[in-house]
């Protein structure tokens, strides 16, 4: 489809009289100012939205949180268990009350966050990475390399990762650890952020200053990383941020489905699934690991969310 | 369109192999020999395994394996689970059920998703938009089995507005609270889609010009907004079919419904790994199957895509 042919909506062009254009406006215009470009434009919109320091502030809470537990509690999550304490209720040490095992429940949470936040930066770092590069080459290039990688892309799309993942963890079920489980999430979920930077890069491929830069005799290679990816990166990096969000989710799912992390990891999908037959006596021990991650990862929605928002013109519009 | 249907099913051909030859290199990647694990800790005698390899065709190269089990995906035979029934009368038993489910959460879904958006696309950045979109945020991040957790709790155990699990019959009734929950992990895609297009849709020149020959407001947003807005929001059917899948699994598994997606779920916590893959190779064709009828119906109605090369 060529994009040459869509009229500018509304489009209204007022032109003013040269008497009324004031020339010396447009001469006072200093040319070592700071110059504009999309990251600063969607820096100024972001500074003023408050949703947006609120996801900043949890995610940095959740990193600090998952780097140095010991921080935040004293109480050993996995030792100083009571059977005695079985599902029992709050008290000024344990806030969150005790798990079945008498374990400490807040205690558990703040461990357990490593767990979900390292598989949630183990996938993007595979499959974002994978993603970005197969889908920039496959734009880039074009031709037979494009259908090639994005038929390949398709193949890995069709199957649900979650399904996918399933199948894997069942296959590699006595070598699981986070490494394992963010390769089984990241494998199939590459194909999305492939698809989004092939686009990206064909729209950026065919504009003018990339035009330009061939005909000043640029190299391709040149013109790939200096003019094409800076250019198309933007749209790739908010479906990662969502795809973070999707993949401490799906980590939790296959926990809870029993072929995530192993049962003595702690993690906040292993705690939910111990607790689900207590259900009914102790809605506690349930309740809070999930509060916990579905902070988490509504903290990352709304990131991305927020980064869309600032960074692409036609949503801006939209709100 | 003869043709669009021909180059559409053509090009799901080496879909199809790339993603049956993907799940078959997984099982076959499976460490540990299949047929001693039949026998547990028992030892077989030497004639017995040397029969069973033969019956499996385990002594032929991987290749040959492949195209062993692509036949039988082809033909349609998927198996035997370890109950001993085969995996076509357990699924005949459990799609009805499954399908059932799925069509409740989809309708559920449509009719919820569609109003609100369209609400907080007409209300743009008042309070009925802000809170639909912390609501749809807040429904996009709760991993499905919380929602199902806290409705199993909530709705069916404290308040006892439904039964908190179904069993054998699954009829309507009983399967509206997992219908529900399911509905509930698909309708912040459809709020935020619907309210996008709307906005989208308001600002074109055919419904300015809908407004100013007299039409009422009611008529224009009915037949010239809805209508065109909701072309985007069909085509993520055919992407909701996978979260579907999946959610079915869960929800079916905690709801105790006795489809498909429970079954799965039994067969993944027991470690029945062949019933896994027969399951998870029948719901991918399924998967398969639906996007691309999806495609042709999404050809039907928007000529457009027909004719692009």
């Amino acid at each position: 489809m060529s994009s040459n042919t869509v009229p500018r909506r509304s489009a209204e062009h007022f032109v003013a009289p040269v008497s009324e254009t004031p020339v010396a406006a447009i001469d006072q215009v200093k040319l070592d100012d700071k110059r504009s470009n999309l990251w600063t434009d969607a820096w100024r919109d972001l500074r003023h939205r408050p949703l947006f320091w609120v996801s900043v502030a949890f995610i940095l809470l959740f990193i600090v949180v998952a780097i140095a537990p010991g921080l935040f509690t004293q109480v050993p999550p996995n030792s100083q268990c009571v059977l005695g304490n079985s599902n029992g209720a709050p008290t000024a040490e344990h806030i969150l009350g005790y798990t079945k095992q008498g374990c400490d429940v807040f205690s558990r949470i703040v461990h357990g966050a490593g767990a979900s936040l390292s598989v949630g930066f183990l996938v993007i770092a595979m499959s974002g990475i994978t993603g970005a590069l197969l889908g920039s080459i496959a734009g880039f290039f074009g031709g037979w390399v494009d259908s090639v990688l994005m038929r390949l892309g398709d193949i890995f799309f069709s199957i649900p990762y979650i399904l996918a993942a399933v199948v894997i963890m069942s296959v590699f079920a006595a070598y699981v650890n986070v490494f394992v489980i963010a390769l089984a999430i990241g494998a199939f979920t590459w194909p999305s952020t492939a698809r989004v930077m092939r686009s990206e890069v064909l729209r950026v491929k065919n504009s003018d200053f990339v035009m330009a830069g061939t005909a000043l005799g640029q190299s391709r290679i040149a013109l790939m990383f200096k003019h094409v990816l800076p250019n198309a990166i933007a749209p790739v990096i908010v479906v990662t941020t969502l795809s973070l969000a999707a993949a401490i989710t799906a980590e939790a799912t296959l926990s809870f489905l029993g072929v995530g992390l192993p049962a003595g990891v702690m993690s906040w999908g292993n705690d939910i699934s111990d607790a689900q037959t207590d259900l009914r006596s102790n809605p506690a021990t349930l309740i809070y690991p999930s509060i916990a991650l579905t902070i988490t990862v509504l903290s990352f929605v709304i990131f991305g969310e927020m980064l869309r928002e600032s960074l692409d013109p036609k949503a801006r519009a939209q709100r | 369109m003869v043709f669009y249907v021909i180059r559409r099913i053509l090009q799901a051909i080496p879909v199809l192999i790339g993603t049956t030859f993907l799940i078959y290199f997984l099982v076959f990647a499976m460490p540990g020999d299949p047929v001693a694990a039949l026998f547990g800790d028992k030892q077989p005698n030497a004639e017995l395994l040397k029969a069973l390899r033969e019956q499996y065709h385990l002594n032929e190269p991987f290749i040959v394996q492949y195209l062993y089990y692509l036949r039988d995906v082809v033909t349609g035979n998927f198996g035997t689970s370890f109950s001993g029934q085969s995996v076509n009368a357990v699924l005949a038993d459990t799609i009805p059920v499954t399908a059932r489910l799925a069509l409740m959460a989809v309708i559920i879904e449509m009719i919820v998703g569609v109003a609100i958006g369209l609400v907080a696309g007409l209300r743009k950045g008042k309070l009925f938009d802000l809170s639909s979109l912390v609501v749809s945020l807040l429904f996009l991040s709760v991993p499905i089995f919380v929602i199902a957790f806290i409705g199993q709790f909530g709705l069916g155990f404290k308040l006892g507005l439904f039964p908190t699990t179904v069993g054998a019959d699954a009829s309507i009734p009983r399967l509206l609270l997992p219908a529900i929950v399911l509905a509930a992990s698909l309708v912040a895609v459809n709020i935020r889609l619907t309210r996008g297009s709307v906005i989208e849709t308001l600002g074109n020149d055919f419904v300015r010009t809908a407004f100013s020959k007299g039409l009422s407001r009611g008529r224009v947003i009915r037949v010239h907004v809805l209508r065109n807005s909701l072309i985007p929001v069909t085509t993520q059917l055919g992407a909701d079919f996978g979260i579907l899948l999946v959610g079915a699994t869960v929800t079916e598994g905690i709801f105790n419904v006795p489809g498909v997606g429970q079954t799965l779920y039994q067969a993944i916590i027991r470690g029945e790994r062949p019933t896994v893959v027969s399951f998870v190779t029948v719901m991918v064709l399924f998967y398969l199957v639906v996007n691309i009828v999806i495609d042709l119906v999404y050809a039907v109605l928007d000529p457009r895509i027909r004719y692009v090369k």
